[in-house]
């Protein structure tokens, strides 16, 4: 259970051709916690998780796993210890769930090797800890979006990496199966010390189930730290652009925040009254 | 490394035996193709105007001298029925390779105009240049080589996009058989055979020494392709999660891409675009197969039995003899425009 490896972004300068996405960013991802990654919509929050797994080499700057630069790291060696669930990954037409949580074990695999029985062991250990296990045999295509997200993460716990990026986990997902998809990464965090980095969508799932929250804005980082201190009113309006206003999640006693659009936003003098008379 | 939270032993079970069925089901498959290549082999070498026992094909082939039987056999039927097995077995890896690589049955070299441009150099260097042997498939592999490179060029647009790919590479296929007509009308005294030879492929007048390039190639490439079966199986799971798992993805499709385009250029020297042959193996091979692991070793024999199986059909079923590129031709034809129906219902996504 080491969760010691340290992942790091130095004033990391990202592009597509001409475009500039991320400028000058620094970023530190505590080891051995969940951290997420939020901002508005094209703000760079997936290029930066691409980045930091290799798959976009920096224009300039570095991402450091343990102090060596990544993208300078022979690519299965970096497979063995980071981890990265893309936003669709693709199955191949047919193939069953073991199988394709088998695929995690490439890295540690050559290419003429036999299968092993701590390949076996992995995908079984990954099954178990989704919880998908009764799914095993069953084709991929058939399954729902929560069962599908649930093997794509088992995909990547068979890959046995100390470090797991997520790109949006909970896309597409119902919010009963993005509670479960949630759940599951704090389970791992909790009894593996799996180091998490995710980039979420919802700010309120990201306060609630983040250690450590980055905000993101025009290609820098606006904010990070614990959520309460990133998930203010001025951040909400900094980084979004949108009038909110923040208060103590009553179930997870995280902040919330309540978006204030331009209708809707006057309280109900019934609920008001309701509120203060309980 | 993270702490291996132990399985349940049952789970363990589960995985191992549904490993060894997957296995098992891809051998019986293997094993059967394998079977039937070797069966169609020997029909073709014992079928013709006279018919050959097994015996007196087998000592042909052992090098004995058996009168009648060593010419038919040994210098007619022998070499046609070799490059009938490489040209199949060359046709069916590439294509799954490109299938594979592409994530979409449509991307094979055939319809997207790889062969084409091959067998119109081919054609050029035969016609114009009057060029033999090796120089003709030097000049196939080049301009094969080259047109992929075009086409993934003309492609490239923040990575390959499968359905541009493809749309751009039916163009160039278009080109390569126009200038393979235009070839053809220049060459005054080409016979009919011959012609149809660059067009849709045939093994008529096979002879060792269009053999044994193709075969080299294959020896060569073959062994190279079947080691990135780990990397390309990677890449069906989409560039991003094959890179996440350790592929180093652009290298592995250059060296697929190479390869692939190689064995593809050497066979098309030897006997022409054999018409649909890459574009079938893989698909046929997958239904034989299922989900249950590579296809790059089932698709080349399933390659080598087409070729095997309708080059008999065409010599023998039919009244007049056809070129073998007829019969695939006219197996594959249908099956292309299924899948582009198909692709148009399901909005292009293929």
């Amino acid at each position: 259970m080491t969760a010691t490896h340290s992942l790091a972004a130095e004033d990391l300068t990202l592009a597509y051709g001409e475009r500039t996405v991320i400028e000058g960013l620094d970023l530190l991802v505590p080891p051995g916690r969940i951290t997420a990654v939020v901002g508005a919509n094209a703000c760079g929050k997936s290029t930066l998780l691409r980045s930091m797994s290799r798959l976009l080499a920096p224009r300039s700057g570095r991402v450091l796993l343990d102090g060596k630069a990544v993208h300078r790291l022979p690519a299965k060696e970096l497979a063995r210890t980071l981890g990265l669930l893309p936003q669709s990954p693709i199955a191949p037409e047919g193939i069953t769930v073991a199988d394709l949580v088998g695929r995690g074990r490439h890295p540690h695999q050559r290419v003429f090797s036999r299968w092993s029985k701590e390949d076996d062991a992995a995908v079984a250990a990954a099954l178990d800890a989704t919880e998908t296990t009764p799914l095993a045999d069953r084709a991929v295509d058939e399954l729902s979006g929560g069962q599908r997200q649930r093997v794509w993460i088992a995909m990547a716990l068979a890959q046995q990496t100390d470090l797991l990026l997520l790109d949006e986990p909970t896309t597409f997902l119902d919010v009963a199966h993005q509670i479960e998809v949630l759940d599951l990464l704090t389970d791992l965090n909790r009894t593996r010390g799996t180091t998490i980095v995710m980039v979420l969508h919802d700010l309120n799932l990201a306060a609630r189930y983040a250690d450590h929250l980055v905000a993101l804005s025009g290609g820098q980082i606006h904010a990070a730290g614990t959520p309460e201190d990133v998930l203010t009113e001025e951040c909400v309006r900094a980084v979004f652009g949108l009038d909110s206003q923040v208060i103590v999640d009553p179930t997870s006693g995280k902040p919330l925040m309540l978006p204030m659009g331009r209708h809707h936003t006057a309280p109900r003098a019934d609920v008001l009254q309701g509120t203060s008379g309980s | 490394m993270t702490a291996v939270v132990t399985p349940l032993p049952s789970t363990v079970d589960t995985v191992a035996r549904g490993r060894v069925r997957r296995a098992a089901r891809r051998r019986l498959v293997i094993t059967l193709l394998a079977l039937a290549v070797v069966v169609a082999f020997a029909v073709t070498l014992m079928v013709g105007r006279t018919f050959y026992p097994p015996g007196d094909v087998l000592r042909v082939v052992l090098g004995s001298d058996v009168p009648g039987a060593s010419f038919t056999v040994g210098t007619l039927r022998l070499p046609r029925a070799v490059l009938a097995v490489v040209a199949g077995l060359s046709f069916g890896l590439a294509g799954v390779t490109f299938q594979t690589m592409l994530r979409n049955p449509l991307a094979s070299p055939d319809v997207i105009g790889i062969t084409s441009g091959a067998s119109a150099a081919a054609a050029f260097a035969i016609v114009i240049l009057g060029w033999s042997g090796t120089a003709v498939s030097v000049t196939a592999i080049v301009s094969a080589l080259g047109v992929a490179l075009l086409i993934y060029m003309l492609a490239f647009k923040d990575g390959v996009a499968g359905t541009r790919l493809i749309l751009i590479g039916i163009g160039v296929a278009a080109m390569g058989k126009s200038v393979t007509s235009y070839v053809l009308s220049k060459a005054g005294a080409w016979d009919f055979a011959e012609a149809l030879r660059w067009l849709t492929g045939s093994l008529n007048g096979s002879t060792w020494e269009a053999t044994v390039p193709a075969l080299v190639a294959l020896l060569v490439f073959g062994p190279v392709l079947l080691g990135q079966t780990r990397d390309l199986s990677a890449l069906q799971l989409g560039d991003d999660t094959a890179s996440a798992l350790g592929v180093r993805v652009e290298r592995t499709r250059i060296i697929a891409i190479v390869a692939a385009v190689a064995l593809l250029a050497f066979a098309t020297a030897a006997c022409g675009p054999i018409a649909f042959v890459s574009f079938l193996a893989g698909p046929i091979a997958a239904r034989l197969v299922g989900p249950n692991g590579s296809l790059l070793v089932p698709a080349a024999l399933v390659g080598a039995l087409l070729v095997l199986v309708a080059d008999l059909c065409g010599q023998y079923a039919f009244g007049t003899r056809y070129p073998v590129g007829v019969i695939t031709g006219v197996l594959g034809a249908p099956y292309l425009i299924y899948l582009i129906v198909r692709s148009n219902r399901t909005g292009g996504s293929l």
